[in-house]
């Protein structure tokens, strides 16, 4: 500060006084940060409601391979999320969910190589690594739409169970789930299911929309004429965000 | 609009950033092989408490590198990384209470 000349009557520059950037970044990626502090708390909550719905309810005490499905106790996540397509009837536990995310995490590569591309002023590269990521975004969407597709139509045989339905106990076969029937186990389950992916596949998809916007303003040279690529910074770092969820939904929803 | 921070050095130059790409593609082969370990250890280790501390302990450790590198939070500036960090401190605490509550649920209705 010793080669700082003043003025009379000009206030000495201070770290939080303005004039400054004590976070070394620019409004747009400050408030990027901490609107995804914000969608933590969103998704935390969701995960949170699942763990103490899970807590509250009987877990499956048998041997692994005695698992059947019931609505007594909470199912046994591989054995819910074991279809993959073109291969019907085979069982598969979580190897089109496994699919699923290294789609994801190959896509927040693409899209933090676009963002070193847009440093360097690399045109070019900023509208390959968007288009790879744009193509990642969709394929994943299409998978969940899948999963979502057989998940909702259930197995060939479906589940006997006893639900009440109009005060009385009846038995009853139930294909697949919907917010209040679920053959897999509690309608719980069901509820958590679609309103977490469904959630997150809702952020995929304006994530989607967020890239091709920016792969458009690249490719007619808006940013060249900006003389910055910080707005492939500012949606990378959401995209990225939209990779954190669901690493988490992966463990807390598929794996545990 | 047209206020615009320069923190990186424009360059034409391929070999700029070189460095950088590396670093990338070494957090995606990370992220990787714990992915890989994790079906590894779905499939071998039995259901139990050891099975989901190292479950959490590898999706912490993917988080890690996810925000830290991907979204460069570990390279900014102290005052950002612990603005980010402590508000977390209360999704710890509302983990912590509500698995107290679903537990209370379930001996109220099961104990």
């Amino acid at each position: 500060m010793a080669a700082h000349v003043t003025t009379p009557g000009a206030v000495e520059p201070k770290m939080w006084l303005g004039g400054i950037e004590p976070m070394k970044a620019s409004y747009g990626k400050l408030m990027m940060w901490f609107f995804l502090i914000s969608d933590t708390f969103t998704f935390s909550a969701l995960l949170v409601a699942y763990g103490t719905a899970r807590f509250s309810f009987p877990a499956f005490t048998g041997k692994h391979e005695d698992f059947t499905f019931s609505n007594m106790y909470w199912p046994v996540p591989e054995r819910v999320y074991e279809a993959v397509p073109f291969l019907h009837g085979v069982s598969l536990p979580l190897v089109f969910v496994g699919i699923m995310t290294f789609i994801l995490i190959a896509s927040s590569v693409t899209m933090v190589l676009a963002v070193e591309a847009g440093h360097r002023m690399d045109r070019a590269n900023v509208e390959k690594y968007m288009l790879w990521t744009i193509l990642g975004g969709f394929t994943f969407l299409g998978c969940q739409a899948w999963e979502w597709s057989h998940f909702i139509h259930g197995t060939d045989a479906g589940t006997v169970m006893k639900v009440i339905e109009n005060g009385t106990w009846v038995e009853k076969t139930i294909f697949g789930a919907n917010l209040t029937e679920n053959q897999y186990g509690p309608p719980a389950f069901a509820d958590f299911f679609f309103f977490i992916t469904g959630f997150h596949g809702t952020h995929v998809f304006s994530g989607v929309i967020l890239n091709i916007l920016i792969f458009f303003r690249a490719a007619t040279g808006f940013y060249d004429k900006r003389g910055s690529y910080e707005m492939v910074e500012k949606v990378g770092l959401y995209w990225h965000f939209v990779d954190l969820v669901w690493v988490f939904v992966f463990t807390f929803f598929y794996l545990v | 609009m047209a206020e615009v921070h320069h923190h990186h050095v424009h360059n034409q130059d391929p070999e700029a950033g070189a460095e950088q790409r590396k670093a990338i593609w070494k957090t995606f082969w990370i992220l990787l092989i714990i992915t890989s370990l994790e079906f590894l250890i779905a499939f071998t280790v039995p259901h139990g408490i050891l099975k989901i501390t190292i479950f959490i302990v590898m999706t912490i450790v993917k988080a890690f590198y996810i925000v830290g590198e991907f979204m460069h939070l570990k390279h900014e500036t102290k005052t950002l990384i612990w603005s980010i960090l402590v508000p977390v401190i209360f999704v710890a605490w509302l983990i912590l209470a509500l698995m107290l509550e679903g537990n209370a649920i379930f001996e109220a209705i099961f104990g």
